[in-house]
C-alpha cells in the first residue's frame, strides 16, 4: 500500500508533496474514480522515487492511465536537464519505442461488415503474432545494423510502404544518433528475425470503424470521417528492445554505485546524460526506436496485403494510409521553456505520450495547424481515440498526455475473473471478432482488466493536454 | 515445499520462489521460470549448458542468474528441464542447465517472460530456507 499522502490541487491533479529526498514534487492527473484505484497500489510511491533523480526539471508527472510499474510508474513522465541530469533505461521501459500506429482506409462500415470474419482470417495468417512469434524476414546482422540506423527508411527502402508514410511519425520513423556498435551481440541476436512481427501480450493489431466525431475541422484535416474503417496497430522493439534495457540496466545498475547517487530502487539506474555511458545508451536506444518503426511499418505494408487479399481488392481500392504514428516508451532530447527560460531537457515518457501543439516546428507541415496527433488504444475490443496535442501540455507536462486505458488487474486477477467464460463469445457479442495465437492472452486482456478508457481521455481533455477528435470502435482484433 | 507461486503485480508477473538451500532456491528459480513458459513434461534433458554469473551482492546474483536463464529461451531458443548448482560462492554462481533445443512441433510456449527486473527483488533465509521475490516483465 501506498504511504503517500496526496493534496488535490484541482479538479484534474493531484499533488505529491515534496519530501525527503525529492528534489521536485510530483503531480498525477486524474479524476476521483481514477484516484480511488491509483491510490491501491505503489505507483504514487513511484512517482516520488522518480522526483529523487539528478537533475529532474518541475515535476514528477503521471498520466490518468498510471499504474504501478517497476522503477517509473507506468504512465510516468520526467524531464532532465542536459546539464546534471540522467537518461535512466527503466524510465524508458523494457518495450523501448512501444507505439501506436492509425491508418484510415477507403473502406466503409457497412462494406466490411459481411466480410469481418474474412479480414481478420487474413490478417491472423499474413501477419506474424504471438509469443516468440517470427518474421518472414531473417535479417543478416548488416542488414539489421541497417534497421537500427535508418528505421522505417529502411523499410520504406525495401519495399515497405512509401516516403510518403516517413512523414507521419514522431521523428520520421528514425531518431538520429542511433549506433549498432552500442548493440549487444545477444540483442542483434534476438532482433535477427523479429522485425514484422507483432508478439505478444497487450500488443494487437485492431480492426477498427469510426464512431464519433468531437472535432469536425481537426477530424477532416487527419482525414478522420464517421464510418469509415482503420486499423490501429500496437507494438515495439520486441527481443531486441528488451535485451537493449536489460544489458543498460546491468551496466547501470554498477555505474551508479560508482558515482555516489544513491537510489530508492535499482531498476531506476540512471547514468549522466551527458557521461559516456549516458551517451551510449542513448545511442542503443535510438537503434531499439528505430527497429519499432521498421517494425511498424512492416505490419501496416502485411496490413494492407492481407486486407486487400480477403476482400479481392488492390491498393489503390483500399486506400490506406498512415494518419501518425506516436511512441509512448522513449526518451527524447527537446527543448522546453521552463519558468521563462528554453532548456534542453531530455524527456523520458514511460507510458506516455507526445501530445505537441499546433504550431511546433517538429511536426509535418500537414499537422502544423492541428497539433500533432495523439492515438490512444483503449481495452481489448473497446477502440481507440484519436486526439491532438495542445500548448497546455506544453507547458504543464512537457508536451505529453496519456498512452491508454492502463491496467487496473492483474494479469492474475484477470484470468481468475475470467474463469469459466468464453472471452471469444462475449466480444463477438460486442461486435468484435478476436482472434489470439496463444490462449491465455485473451484472459488476461479482459475489458475489465483496465481502467475506463472514457474516463481516462476525459480526464486529459478536461485537463488540456490534449482534444478530443474522434472515437473509434473495434470491429476485429488480432491479439498477440 | 511448494518451489514457487506467483503474487500480483498490476501489469506484470511476481514471483516468491522458495528453496532448502541457497543452490535449492537457484535450482528452483530456473525450474519456476521454464514452468511458466512451457510445459516442462515435453522438455527432454538432452543436452547441457553451462552457466556462470557474477553479482555484487546476494540479490544481484540471483538477478544476472536469472538473467542467463531466461536468455537461454529468450536468446537461443532452448528450454531448460532442470538445473544444477555446481558452485556458489558470495559473488560467484556456476551450474549445469539440461534440456533441449526448443521444437515448435514437440513443445508449446505458454508465456513469454521478456526481462527480469530489480524492483523489490529480495533474497533471504528463513527458519525452513530460503526465500526469494522477482518481478518480471512479461
Amino acid at each position: 500500500m501506498s504511504e503517500i499522502k496526496l493534496r488535490r490541487l484541482d479538479e484534474y491533479r493531484w499533488e505529491v508533496p515534496r519530501e525527503g529526498a525529492m528534489r521536485v514534487p510530483g503531480i498525477i492527473y486524474g479524476s476521483d474514480r481514477l484516484m480511488k484505484a491509483m491510490g491501491k497500489d505503489e505507483s504514487p510511491k513511484q512517482v516520488a522515487n522518480v522526483a529523487q533523480l539528478p537533475g529532474i526539471v518541475k515535476h514528477s508527472l503521471a498520466m490518468p492511465d498510471m499504474h504501478w510499474g517497476y522503477g517509473f510508474p507506468i504512465g510516468g513522465v520526467a524531464a532532465f536537464d542536459l546539464d546534471g541530469g540522467i537518461i535512466s533505461p527503466g524510465g524508458v521501459g523494457y518495450d523501448i519505442n512501444c507505439g501506436c500506429r492509425l491508418m484510415m482506409t477507403n473502406l466503409h462500415r457497412e462494406e466490411v461488415h459481411p466480410q469481418m470474419a474474412k479480414i481478420v482470417n487474413a490478417l491472423f495468417q499474413h501477419v506474424p503474432s504471438g509469443v516468440g512469434s517470427r518474421g518472414a524476414l531473417k535479417l543478416a546482422r548488416s542488414d539489421e545494423k541497417r534497421v537500427l540506423v535508418e528505421g522505417a527508411r529502411w523499410a520504406v527502402k525495401n519495399g515497405y510502404g512509401s516516403d510518403a508514410d516517413l512523414e507521419s511519425m514522431e521523428d520520421g520513423g528514425c531518431l538520429p544518433g542511433a549506433d549498432p556498435e552500442a548493440v549487444s551481440e545477444r540483442a542483434l541476436e534476438r532482433g535477427k528475425d523479429q522485425v514484422g512481427t507483432l508478439g505478444s501480450g497487450n500488443h494487437f493489431l485492431e480492426v477498427e470503424v469510426v464512431e464519433e466525431i468531437f472535432d469536425k475541422n481537426v477530424a477532416s484535416a487527419l482525414g478522420i470521417e464517421v464510418g469509415q474503417v482503420a486499423v490501429m496497430v500496437h507494438s515495439g522493439s520486441r527481443g531486441l528492445g528488451h535485451q537493449v534495457c536489460d544489458d543498460y540496466l546491468a551496466k547501470l545498475v554498477k555505474h551508479v554505485e560508482k558515482i555516489g547517487i544513491s537510489l530508492p530502487d535499482r531498476q531506476l539506474a540512471c547514468a549522466y546524460i551527458q557521461s559516456p555511458e549516458g551517451r551510449q545508451y542513448l545511442s542503443a536506444m535510438a537503434c531499439a526506436a528505430n527497429y519499432a518503426w521498421a517494425n511498424r511499418q512492416m505490419l501496416m505494408h502485411w496490413t494492407g496485403e492481407a486486407i486487400e487479399q480477403a476482400l479481392g481488392m488492390g491498393p489503390r481500392d483500399l486506400g490506406m494510409r498512415l494518419v501518425y504514428d506516436v511512441c509512448h516508451n522513449i526518451a527524447k532530447i527537446e527543448e522546453h521553456v521552463v519558468d521563462g527560460t528554453t532548456m534542453t531537457l531530455c524527456v523520458h515518457r514511460k507510458g506516455a505520450t507526445r501530445a505537441f501543439p499546433p504550431g511546433h516546428p517538429a511536426l509535418p507541415a500537414k499537422y502544423r495547424k492541428t497539433g500533432q496527433p495523439v492515438l490512444i488504444p483503449g481495452d481489448m475490443g473497446t477502440g481507440s481515440y484519436v486526439l491532438v496535442g495542445t500548448q497546455k501540455a506544453m507547458e504543464e507536462t512537457f508536451g505529453s498526455t496519456c498512452h491508454g486505458a492502463g491496467r487496473v488487474l492483474s494479469r492474475a486477477a484477470a484470468i481468475k475473473a475470467s474463469r469459466g467464460r468464453s472471452i471469444r463469445r462475449e466480444m463477438e457479442e460486442r461486435g468484435v471478432l478476436v482472434m489470439s495465437a496463444a490462449k491465455g492472452t485473451l484472459a488476461e486482456e479482459i475489458p475489465e482488466a483496465y481502467k475506463d478508457i472514457d474516463e481516462v481521455v476525459n480526464v486529459v481533455h478536461g485537463a488540456g493536454l490534449s482534444r478530443k477528435v474522434a472515437r473509434l470502435r473495434a470491429v476485429g482484433c488480432i491479439k498477440g | 515445499m511448494k518451489p514457487y507461486q506467483t503474487f500480483d503485480h498490476t501489469a506484470d508477473l511476481g514471483l516468491v520462489i522458495r528453496g532448502a538451500s541457497e543452490e535449492d532456491l537457484f535450482a528452483n528459480a530456473a525450474f519456476a521460470v521454464f514452468d511458466i513458459i512451457t510445459d516442462l513434461g515435453h522438455v527432454e534433458s538432452r543436452d547441457t549448458r553451462r552457466i556462470v554469473v557474477e553479482g555484487d551482492s546476494p540479490e544481484d546474483l540471483l538477478i544476472n542468474f536469472i538473467r542467463e536463464i531466461l536468455y537461454l529461451y529468450n536468446g537461443e531458443r532452448w528450454l531448460l528441464k532442470e538445473l544444477r548448482v555446481t558452485k556458489l560462492g558470495e559473488r560467484v554462481l556456476e551450474a549445469e542447465a539440461r534440456g533441449e533445443p526448443f521444437d515448435g512441433q514437440k513443445h508449446e510456449i505458454c508465456k513469454e517472460i521478456k526481462a527480469v527486473t530489480y524492483h523489490q527483488a529480495q533474497i533471504r533465509k528463513t527458519p525452513d530456507g530460503w526465500t526469494a521475490r522477482v518481478i518480471f516483465d512479461v
